[in-house]
């Protein structure tokens, strides 16, 4: 909001009586920087979408770079046939959503508690929560703990240790603390509403901008989790997507039958087609994310920002 | 207070000892037991609120950190985590005579030191070219654009370098070779792992980390600006003397935390870029715990190795922080 008066200041000074020269040019530099940003931000992102789908050796050859050529799908239709990316894309699916409502079902109540200011015992309580930001256990506690409690190998382990995020807690907190109003509370109170009524139907139903970007983060957050599979389970019926993608991108097993690398029977071919099948993972992979972003991207200066009021 | 307090309680005990709110405030303090009773009367819904999240951190996070004491015990399958021998500092004086030791701690410094440094100050330019757009459909759009690439996993950054640099057929390489640079296997060489890894955070992460300065700029009390036009100043005596010195509080707070994590290199990136050609400056301390921890099974020792490192980047949090109190009255805590 204050921005747009900051702006109108701008505009209003540009439609006086004198426009520098010295402006003119800051103007021009300003332009310049935000094009290149944006090329360079976008461009590579493009340029993956339009070599998934370009035929491999005018790729690798230099002959792609504005629109795709000599389209093939051929990519694509290796990743529809290979087991491993629809058993990792399920997985991760269940993972990611029932990890976020469980994150969201521990996260949002302990957020609203600790932001009760007459609730004496909040200060220490979020001490203790803010500590585990700077001070882990560290690997191998974690690991031997997680074996004693059955969790190794187990698909419940990519969604209870995460199960809260004290940065999470901490933004939540502070969007309770400064978005809901004290004069609300206290005429629910005279109406005899206790905290569990007023936390569901009142507090909840006006939080949708902090429940979707608290939402957002941990469904990222489980998206693009790797290191727990890599840790923590073996089994790889129960690895999620980006094992997978490790496998295929880093790991040259772009073929699910093995035969990846230059060594195999395909040569030069099977490394070739290696890697628009590389450029087409991507895509797949990255799809979901992109596709929920441009809905949930309003609220995130917000989120971030109530956040970072009280650091 | 406490009347205060009291009265906007939701639930008022019902038992019929309790104490009107008024009388409340002139009472001596009451004994413990009855105070307990009263708090838990009135706060037992914000407990039972609390208990996942307080369950779910006392078993994942301080568990474990009872757990450390592995670097101290020598470990024994059969007594557990806390059962063995009790050795002392022995795995820490073995890993400061490691040879290894010298090397992961200068791999780990220079990879976190040049991403702190280079990606400490790109977010705070970004912020301020974007809070200079005039056209605000235009601004969303830079905004929009540059925060996204935060939200692609580290698999796929690292997967889209292994094939923008691969040799000869890369787009990066086969762009550098326009302009000379020619024949450098960035995948594999020790002198380009620093550059890829941080020039690839920073085409990452600095959108996302502008919008902390974004909302500090959006702060900043509009008459500054007028004052500052009325004594003639153009818009890069502006950005200077008004947009700058804003950030500062923002800046303090992110260099503590930051310095929270000097020893800390995020694993997945550098695990995932690594390879045999780029071992030697890309085995960092958290790489390390994780081979000799997990893959061979070394507890005691990975744990100690593990606990030095966060011993560390607990010390440059509270130093940094201390500093910025003393400086600037700018603290965490």
């Amino acid at each position: 909001m204050s921005t747009d008066t900051a702006s109108d200041t701008f505009s209003s000074r540009r439609a006086g009586h004198r426009l520098r020269g010295n402006d003119l040019a800051f103007t021009v530099v300003i332009t310049i920087i935000c094009a290149a940003v944006l090329f360079t931000t976008l461009y590579p992102l493009y340029f993956v979408l339009i070599a998934s789908i370009s035929d491999p050796t005018a790729v690798s050859t230099g002959k792609v770079s504005v629109l795709p050529k000599n389209i093939s799908f051929f990519g694509y239709q290796q990743i529809f046939e290979d087991s491993r990316i629809w058993t990792g894309y399920r997985n991760t699916l269940i993972y990611s959503v029932v990890g976020t409502a469980l994150n969201l079902a521990v996260t949002l109540p302990a957020a609203y508690a600790l932001s009760r200011r007459e609730f004496r015992p909040r200060r220490p309580l979020m001490l203790m929560f803010a500590f585990t930001m700077f001070f882990s256990g560290g690997l191998i506690p974690t690991y031997l703990l997680y074996k004693d409690l059955g969790l190794l190998d187990n698909w419940l382990v990519f969604i209870l240790p995460s199960a809260l995020n004290v940065f999470n807690l901490i933004i939540a907190r502070a969007f309770f603390e400064n978005s809901l109003p004290e004069e609300l509370f206290e005429a629910a109170m005279i109406d005899g509403v206790d905290y569990f009524r007023f936390f569901t139907t009142i507090a909840l139903p006006l939080s949708k901008a902090l429940i979707s970007v608290i939402g957002l983060y941990y469904l990222v957050q489980h998206w693009n989790d790797f290191f727990t599979g890599l840790i923590f389970v073996r089994d790889y019926d129960k690895q999620p997507l980006q094992i997978v993608l490790r496998d295929i991108l880093l790991s040259n097993q772009a073929f699910s039958g093995g035969a990846g690398g230059a060594g195999g029977s395909g040569g030069a071919y099977g490394q070739r087609y290696a890697d628009q099948i590389k450029y087409g993972v991507i895509i797949v992979s990255t799809l979901p994310v992109i596709i929920l972003y441009p809905f949930l991207q309003k609220y995130f200066e917000k989120g971030v920002l109530i956040g970072s009021v009280k650091g | 207070m406490s009347a205060g307090t009291s009265t906007s309680a939701p639930r008022r005990r019902s038992r019929s000892d309790t104490a009107s709110p008024a009388l409340d405030a002139s009472r001596d303090r009451p004994p413990l037991k009855a105070r307990l009773r009263r708090h838990v009367g009135r706060y037992w819904q914000l407990w039972v609120m609390l208990a996942p999240a307080l369950v779910f951190v006392l078993v994942f996070a301080y568990v474990p950190m009872y757990g450390i004491q592995l670097a101290f015990r020598e470990f024994d399958f059969t007594k557990g985590l806390t059962g063995g021998d009790w050795v002392g500092l022995k795995y820490f004086i073995q890993f400061f005579e490691s040879p290894l030791f010298g090397e992961l701690m200068r791999n780990t410094v220079m990879i976190s030191l040049a991403t702190l440094v280079l990606g400490f100050f790109t977010p705070i330019v970004l912020a301020l070219v974007i809070n200079q757009i005039l056209h605000s459909r235009i601004r969303r759009l830079v905004q929009t654009v540059t925060y996204l690439p935060h939200f692609i996993s580290v698999v796929v950054i690292v997967g889209m370098l292994q094939v923008f640099l691969s040799p000869s057929t890369g787009l990066i390489t086969r762009f550098l070779a326009f302009f000379g640079i020619d024949g450098v296997n960035f995948l594999g060489s020790t002198s380009a792992f620093v550059p890829v890894y941080v020039l690839s955070d920073i085409w990452q992460h600095t959108g996302w980390n502008s919008i902390i300065y974004l909302a500090a700029l959006a702060g900043v009390n509009t008459q500054l600006y007028e004052a500052a036009r009325i004594d003639g100043a153009t818009r890069l005596q502006i950005i200077r003397h008004v947009d700058i010195p804003a950030l500062v509080p923002t800046m303090i707070i992110l260099l503590i935390l930051t310095m929270g994590g000097v020893l800390n290199t995020g694993f997945e990136k550098v695990f995932l870029m690594q390879n045999t050609l780029n071992l030697p400056v890309s085995e960092v301390i958290a790489t390390y715990t994780y081979k000799i921890g997990i893959l061979s099974s070394q507890f005691s020792y990975s744990t100690a190795i593990g606990l030095f490192n966060t011993v560390i980047n607990f010390a440059f949090l509270v130093i940094a922080n201390q500093i910025s109190k003393r400086a600037s009255d700018t603290s965490l805590w």
